[in-house]
């Protein structure tokens, strides 16, 4: 019995080629079944995201089944076969291993992202729904869902955001807690800046305003942004209310003074005030940092949060590898028994995650 | 039996404040569960110790130092158990657990168990007053951990050295939001518990009347100040730390030097 996994991702082909590769949702059924008629594919689970797409497959004598699936996959991409060098193709154990590695995000562009993990859990709900999964794949991908949830409380490589806009919403989100009562002074319509109070608008923003020295801008931007515009004049007074101001204006000397600030945060020694200034040069004097409740962070802190985020998820990497090869080898052992003892233990794997393996 | 339960309880809060000490050290997750369940299992049995002490004295288990401390160190517990998971601040339990360790740490091993002596005649509004009492000194424990962990958070955001620390600790609003609601609770209690000594039937010396009504006035002063002077919640929290620590050392002056050895 062998596993093996056939793909390209973002690592061995641009999205020219990726783009040939991909399957649509609503093919990949059909998909899968025309390749477990390969002879010597039992098992096939089809991983196809924006990145990547992959195919794992289960089954004896799946050598010539390698053949059967290039061919099919040159017929489907349209690639040549001199094309094919950027296709990898893993063996057991290297394709396991390689699963577990995708499934915990060190294999993604941005190490450590998530969302690997729910797109992966969709392929195999795909597939688990066609039948087109058994003992083999079933045992194989609950044991990757336990492998990420273990890497996922056992290390950091989730940890902290790698992206100016996703290190300020998750920063506004450590100092208010839910966002949903938080209102958001936007100034300027910089793109970083609009990048950012969209990042906040999808965690939860309450509400937003804008303001801009033109005032088509300000109101294209906050129509866009689901919030409303106020005069450019008129922003001081719209602090007031704010909880997060954001600013990207291109003037070229300080907008927010900190006599302003200090005065402001004086009526509401209460309330936090965060600021992202993301112009350059900066729209808000550094001493801000100095008034209580205040929390100034500039492009150069976020961007460097970003870096120490990505710095510690990279050096994690090499623990979540520790933990795959523990798995890796325990998979191993259980894949070695002959086949009567490999009885499956879907109750207690599938527990894991939600999922119900069926017995095969 | 008493020294074991004691022992069993010192263990728990040591274990949980170790297992955080350990996983920020590894840069693991905070074991908030388990904090949780080792400060809970801590509470279960300072509160056999005191039920056992309570049985044997007679009374409320404040007669002495020794008592009030672990006294007091039960009600902060109490306290986290009750407020730390509604506020989801469970990760307060990492900072409760070695100030519950401290007090009880000190009672044994600094103060010492006098033993427990029968009381006589038991006046139930005595006994009120200084339950009351201690229990709102708890209030002011826990107000000094959240205002302790709202420096922590305050220091990271404003010195952008974001720790592994940082991302475990509440928001910074929920924070300052429990430090003053703790602070009012334990004002509340306290005024309860001196109301509660005015139906005793006896004045307090004047040192301890004196002192009861210092911690009160210190308490009122800073909840107010925050309304009436703009203080903002950073300086409310430094403060509420401080007032803690001045009110711990009143507690335990007055506790000595009382006849009665009843707080308040």
């Amino acid at each position: 019995m062998n596993i093996i996994c056939l793909g390209i991702n973002h690592r061995t082909a641009g999205v020219e080629v990726r783009e040939r590769f991909a399957v649509p949702a609503s093919d990949l059924a059909g998909m899968a079944r025309r390749f477990t008629a390969i002879e010597g594919v039992e098992e096939l689970v089809i991983l196809s995201t924006c990145n990547r797409v992959e195919f794992y497959a289960a089954g004896n004598g799946l050598a010539s089944g390698y053949h059967a699936l290039e061919r099919f996959l040159v017929e489907h991409s349209g690639l040549t076969t001199p094309e094919l060098d950027v296709v990898y193709r893993y063996d057991f154990p290297h394709s396991a291993r390689h699963l577990f590695g995708v499934i915990c995000g060190i294999d993604s562009m941005v190490v450590g992202e998530t969302e690997v993990h729910g797109q992966v859990k969709q392929a195999y709900e795909e597939a688990l729904r066609h039948g087109l999964t058994s003992r083999i794949l079933n045992k194989l991908f609950q044991r990757a869902f336990r492998v990420a949830k273990q890497v996922r409380t056992r290390t950091s490589i989730n940890r902290g955001s790698v992206s100016v806009g996703s290190v300020a919403a998750d920063l506004a989100q450590r100092i208010f807690g839910s966002l949903g009562r938080c209102h958001a002074l936007v100034l300027g319509t910089g793109e970083t800046g609009e990048k950012t109070a969209r990042s906040l608008r999808g965690r939860g923003l309450g509400s937003l305003v804008v303001a801009n020295r033109s005032d088509e801008k300000a109101r294209a931007l906050a129509q866009d942004l689901g919030g409303r515009a106020v005069a450019f004049d008129g922003w001081l007074g719209a602090l007031a209310d704010a909880d997060i101001l954001i600013t990207s204006t291109a003037a070229p000397y300080p907008v927010v003074r900190t006599r302003a600030v200090a005065e402001v945060m004086d009526r509401r020694p209460d309330r936090p005030l965060f600021i992202i200034d993301i112009a350059v040069p900066r729209d808000v004097e550094p001493e801000v940092q100095r008034v209580e409740n205040v929390f100034l962070y500039d492009i150069d802190s976020l961007e460097a949060i970003a870096a120490q985020s990505l710095e510690l998820r990279r050096r994690e990497v090499t623990v979540c590898q520790e933990i795959i090869g523990e798995h890796v080898g325990e998979f191993s052992e259980w894949l070695a028994r002959p086949a009567p003892e490999r009885q499956p233990t879907a109750r207690r794997e599938g527990s894991a995650d939600g999922l119900e393996a069926p017995h095969a | 039996m008493d020294r074991i339960l004691l022992a069993a309880a010192a263990f728990c809060f040591l274990a949980s404040f170790a297992s955080t000490l350990y996983a920020f050290g590894a840069r693991l997750r905070l074991p908030t569960r388990f904090n949780f369940v080792m400060v809970s299992a801590g509470f279960l049995f300072q509160t056999a110790f005191l039920w056992r002490r309570g049985g044997a004295v007679g009374r409320c288990p404040i007669t002495n130092l020794f008592e009030v401390l672990v006294f007091l160190s039960w009600a902060t517990v109490l306290l986290y158990l009750l407020v730390g998971p509604a506020y989801r601040l469970s990760l307060m339990g990492a900072f409760t657990s070695p100030l519950a360790f401290l007090l009880q740490g000190i009672a044994q091993g600094v103060v010492g168990d006098p033993g427990a002596v029968r009381a006589g005649t038991v006046n139930p509004w005595t006994e009120l007053h200084a339950a009351l009492s201690i229990v709102a000194y708890g209030a002011f424990a826990l107000a000094a951990v959240a205002g302790t962990m709202y420096l922590v958070q305050q220091y990271q955001l404003k010195t952008r050295n974001l720790s592994t620390f940082f991302f475990e600790l509440p928001p910074i609003r929920d924070l300052g939001l429990a430090n003053h609601r703790l602070m009012t609770a334990g004002l509340v209690l306290l005024t309860a518990g001196l109301g509660a000594g005015l139906f005793a039937g006896h004045l307090p010396g004047a040192l301890k009347l004196a002192t009861a009504c210092a911690v009160w006035a210190l308490y009122a002063a800073l909840l107010a100040g925050r309304r009436l002077f703009h203080l903002g919640a950073g300086r409310v929290a430094a403060c509420s730390v401080a007032a803690f620590v001045l009110s711990l050392a009143a507690l335990c002056g007055i506790t000595l030097l009382s006849r009665t050895s009843l707080p308040g």
